[in-house]
């Protein structure tokens, strides 16, 4: 490419940089807050009730957590989930109803691919590598932890 | 040679749009256009399995509608030329796998309407065809499913999004006679005529965002724009409209700004169908986009006035976005494309 195609190119990617709409960011944060916030509020609910059902806090937190999934599977398939998504941004997408969403949008979209091909490879597509790198991240902070702890001692 | 300059066919024999039909989405309905369009339909999957197939049947009403309204049968067609967004532009396939007509399957992105009037065009104009059947689609969920993320997934969406128009456009062209005087102009035969296309070449200003496809296709639109006055030594002033393809809200804004730059104002003249096939209250951020957006505006709102005698003369500039979810992946840039089609009533 000649120095002036090169030129012109760069140009208009400043030029865009500077027309480009700004994303809201006060009122992005303030609706992820709201709605993780809320997220959160529920999911304390469920463990309060399940904390008195339970014999231990380990087997409420885990059935909180299978509660809050149901419910975001439930949110999903009836087609809510990408529309409180759209409003709150990383408040819907960081707790786990979130996580829930990821699998069941992609198990549906795939459904028709068949039970193997279709909805069992595909399930994962996007949680997939949330568990990948999820679990590389935490080899890494447990070794952080161990080191950390050692030069402490 | 029919030709004018370095890049613009010109038509002598004008294939005319003789029959249009324009099939169209729930959302799309609902939009500033909905009233223009020949059928709305209510759902997405039309009561079919999957996406796909309901994208399939949209196109296939089309081109019912389109034979019937030009009173032809699907034998009496001598092409069929027709594309979609899917991958191996499959919807259209199996279009033709119904309809039985002579097909060539095209794709350009959101471009390929006009690469069908094109091939179409010389078809009837080379004599090569008395008459030919084109038709592109595409569908909300099908798109979303092949180029982006699963339909209900958690994603809140950049300001330059643009939202895939579902539905479906087919027309029936046809040749018109030779219009009175040297060259082209209006002459006998059935509806709005096709003069002159432009074709375009692949231009890469380095965007690499899918998010913002207007920003990326603005400048393939501008060239071809230039390009097309150039070669014909027109002015805007020859143009009673210019309906750009899909580059919404901010293509359409970069989209004035590069062609002032070249000392071009188009005012009110300009129309983008991404920019106006949604109203700003239907939640698409930027607008529509689609192989389906700018036929569904061309073919039902300006096809429609132009009968009424509102535009004389329009210049359709439609625009594609040429890359794969692999080319983005891979951190290519988005090469673009727009070609730019002239009628005349």
């Amino acid at each position: 490419m000649d120095k002036a195609a090169q030129e012109a190119q760069k140009r208009y990617q400043e030029k865009v940089k500077r027309l480009e709409p700004r994303p809201r960011i006060a009122r992005d944060l303030f609706r992820a807050f709201l709605t993780g916030g809320i997220l959160s509020i529920i999911g304390q609910g469920f463990f309060d009730a399940f904390s008195r059902i339970e014999p231990s806090e380990g087997e409420a937190v885990a059935a909180t957590l299978a509660a809050m999934i149901f419910l975001g599977a439930l949110l999903t398939a009836l087609g809510v989930y990408d529309e409180i998504a759209e409003f709150a941004g990383a408040g819907a997408a960081v707790p786990i109803t979130g996580f829930a969403n990821t699998v069941v949008a992609a198990a549906m979209d795939f459904r028709r691919e068949g039970f193997i091909l279709g909805l069992g490879c595909k399930m994962f597509l996007i949680a997939g590598p949330i568990l990948v790198w999820g679990t590389v991240a935490g080899f890494f902070a447990g070794l952080l932890k161990i080191a950390v702890l050692s030069l402490l001692r | 040679m029919n030709r004018v300059g370095r890049w613009t066919i010109q038509f002598k024999n004008r294939p005319g749009i003789a029959a249009a039909a324009t099939n169209a989405g729930p959302k799309e309905g609902q939009g500033p256009y909905g009233q223009y369009f020949d059928q709305v339909r209510n759902d997405y999957m039309r009561g079919k399995l999957s996406a796909e197939a309901a994208e399939r049947l949209f196109m296939q009403e089309a081109c019912e509608e389109a034979l019937s309204a030009a009173n032809l049968k699907a034998e009496q067609v001598d092409l069929f030329v027709a594309g979609d967004l899917l991958n191996q532009i499959v919807t259209a396939n199996f279009v033709a796998r119904t309809l039985q007509i002579p097909f060539i399957g095209v794709y350009n992105a959101c471009a390929t309407f006009s690469d069908a009037l094109l091939v179409a065009a010389m078809a009837i104009d080379g004599g090569y065809a008395a008459n030919a059947l084109v038709a592109v689609s595409s569908h909300y969920q099908t798109a979303e499913r092949q180029f982006r993320y699963p339909i209900e997934m958690n994603i809140q969406h950049k300001e330059t999004c643009q939202y895939t128009v579902t539905g479906a456009a087919a027309a029936i062209l046809q040749k018109a006679g030779p219009g009175p005087g040297p060259g082209p102009g209006p002459g006998p035969g059935p509806g709005p005529k096709i003069t002159h296309i432009t074709v375009g070449r692949v231009v890469d200003y380095g965007l690499k965002d899918p998010n913002d496809m207007g920003a990326a296709m603005a400048p393939a639109a501008a060239d071809t724009f230039l390009r097309h006055l150039d070669d014909l030594r027109r002015t805007p002033a020859d143009y009673d409209l210019v309906l750009t393809g899909d580059l919404a809200a901010f293509g359409k804004k970069l989209f004035k700004e590069l062609i002032k730059e070249a000392g071009i104002s188009l005012g009110n003249k300009h129309e983008d169908a991404g920019a106006a096939i949604f109203s700003p209250t239907q939640k698409v951020k930027a607008g529509g986009s689609g192989a389906a957006c700018a036929p569904l505006v061309l073919l039902g709102y300006v096809l429609k006035e132009m009968q009424k005698g509102r535009f004389e003369r329009v210049l359709a500039v439609l625009t594609g976005a040429l890359f794969s979810p692999l080319s983005y992946q891979q951190g290519e840039s988005i090469p673009c494309i727009a070609h730019a089609i002239v009628l005349e009533r």
